[in-house]
């Protein structure tokens, strides 16, 4: 017991300092403004939903996390698509260029947003694509499909090769192969990177709010308007902001265990 | 694993060059096409070849922005990989209490990056956030809007917020793929507790504190909301940081040429930081197969 405690305090420590923000933040979005401003309080006095309430009643504020969900889940779907085949191309078979095309697709995970954000914007217009989920869904491609490649190809070199040889002698097909036996296979796999395309997506802004005006309009570039003549609408902001951390908070959960290999890129 | 060698891989990978090609190789010709030409709109241009390059290579702005990011840089990095492994050290080892520490940790790194700025926005606010009523109830004369010195701080203490529990993660992986034999020998050895980390626990965490060494590198080297929402890059120019010099110049005055040429080397820093980050990681790969 002896040994145990200095390191629980370090551990509460460091807990408390990442928490102390959000709770900030939650408690913010439980107070009227004139609470806010007038007086300084750890907790909500009178508690209220209000803030909650005006965004999940105005459909200029929730229509931004509708716009969100859907480019996320959209590019959740389009990575992994192309993810997959190309994970297990990269894990099985050594080809002409594997090492080159495999460090340039690590160069579109490490390449800075704002150096696209305009070439986007110009490309995207140029198609007609301004403006709709799916300019952004394929933007964030640019980040999402690298990570999904190197997370599954992680997960895919654990896959002992013989099982895939035993298949084809049984005289499976490779689309039904794939389907049917190596994806249930990797399944954990499949979830971590699923999990890692939602979250940058998610959490990724300036091509995001680059990328759209109106229609498309993600939650995170609706919550800058608070800011309006009449001052800043702190509680709203911060009730907005609560309900951005919400998705991430719910699924983390699940991937507990995956989730030092989801961060570096499957090579944990 | 040995791989077989067949080209026709290549038809695995088809869609995936098609796709990043269109959302990364087009945008990329179109910068190289501003950074050669000028415009004056109606999508004239002119040939200057490397004149945007020229200026932007001695440009005193960008010199600024570029010691500011590697002032940047450094410092979260100095603060942040020590202090991740003193967590990672001390985070208990398995059982409830791991789980729940790991779900804790990860939160911060879920929030999307313009939330973490507005938490910090409002944390370090001298009337409504707790952070800054504490330092001014204390006697400090803090803000970050007005004061260059208290904006970098908070800044700083918000990246490493957000980010050191990256670091801790990987170099808590790091520590538990150690076999408890190890610990077993160096107890009979009777080692100390620094002799058990040098020489056990470092060596053993090399290859994950190499990933997280280049990926907090790399992502605070184009780190562009979280400051931006917090400070504007003020006060004045303080905490401009290279991704928020880019897109002021971009998109704020449409100064397409040097923008673009700015865009390009920067890009080619990252090139060859990646190159060194990929170098590394396939050599670490091998000598584990081995």
């Amino acid at each position: 017991m002896m040994r145990v405690k200095p390191s629980a305090l370090v551990m509460g420590l460091y807990l408390l300092f990442l928490l102390l923000p959000i709770y900030w933040l939650v408690n913010m979005s439980l107070k009227t403004n004139t609470e806010i401003l007038s007086s300084f309080t750890l907790f909500p006095r009178d508690l209220t939903l209000r803030n909650y309430m005006v965004i999940l009643t105005d459909p200029s504020w929730y229509m931004g996390y509708v716009n969100s969900i859907i480019y996320v889940t959209l590019n959740v779907v389009i990575s992994l698509a192309v993810a997959l085949p190309a994970a297990y191309a990269f894990s099985r078979y050594s080809f002409m260029g594997d090492k080159h095309l495999f460090f340039w697709l690590l160069t579109n995970r490490m390449a800075p947003p704002a150096v696209f954000a305009l070439p986007f914007f110009q490309l995207y217009s140029s198609v007609g694509l301004f403006d709709t989920h799916i300019a952004v869904a394929l933007a964030h491609c640019l980040f999402n499909v690298p990570l999904a490649v190197w997370i599954l190809e992680g997960f895919m070199r654990g896959v002992p090769k013989e099982i895939d040889e035993t298949a084809y002698i049984d005289g499976y097909s490779f689309p039904k192969f794939f389907v049917k036996i190596f994806m249930p296979l990797i399944a954990s796999g499949i979830g971590v990177a699923a999990f890692f395309c939602f979250m940058f997506s998610w959490v990724e802004l300036l091509l995001s709010r680059t990328l759209t005006s109106v229609n498309a309009k993600p939650i995170a570039a609706t919550m800058t308007r608070t800011v309006s003549a009449s001052g800043m609408d702190w509680g709203v902001l911060a009730a907005a902001g609560v309900l951005t951390i919400v998705p991430g908070a719910l699924v983390i959960w699940f991937v507990r265990n995956y989730i030092a290999k989801g961060f570096a890129l499957g090579r944990v | 694993m040995i791989k077989t060698q067949n080209n026709k891989a290549w038809f695995l990978v088809l869609p995936v060059l098609v796709l990043v090609a269109f959302s990364a190789v087009l945008p990329l010709m179109t910068v190289v096409n501003y950074a050669v030409n000028d415009t004056f709109g109606n999508n004239q241009f002119f040939w200057v070849g490397l004149e945007w390059f020229e200026e932007m290579v001695t440009s005193s702005r960008l010199h600024d922005a570029l010691g500011r990011q590697i002032l940047f840089s450094a410092i979260i990095l100095a603060i942040e990989v020590p202090l991740g492994i003193y967590i990672a050290l001390n985070m208990p080892k398995s059982g409830f209490w791991a789980s729940f520490c790991l779900v804790l940790m990860s939160l911060p790194l879920l929030i999307p990056f313009n939330v973490v700025g507005t938490i910090w926005q409002i944390f370090g606010r001298v009337d409504i956030g707790l952070l800054g009523h504490t330092l001014a109830a204390l006697g400090f004369d803090y803000n970050y809007t007005n004061d260059p010195f208290d904006a970098w701080m908070t800044v700083i203490v918000m990246d490493v917020w957000h980010w050191t529990s990256l670091v801790a993660l990987l170099a808590y992986a790091g520590l538990q793929s150690i076999p408890q034999a190890y610990y077993q020998a160096a107890r009979i050895d009777q080692a100390s507790r620094w002799a058990v980390f040098r020489y056990i626990e470092l060596p053993k965490m090399k290859g994950v504190l190499l990933i997280a060494i280049l990926l907090r590198f790399m992502d605070s080297f184009m780190i562009y909301t979280e400051p931006f929402v917090v400070t504007g890059g003020g006060p004045g120019n303080s905490t401009t940081f290279l991704s928020i010099d880019l897109v002021k110049m971009a998109i704020g005055q449409f100064d397409l040429g040097p923008a673009a040429a700015f865009s390009l080397m920067y890009f080619l820093v990252i090139l060859l930081v990646s190159w060194v980050f990929f170098t590394v990681m396939t050599n670490l790969d091998r000598q584990e197969s081995k």
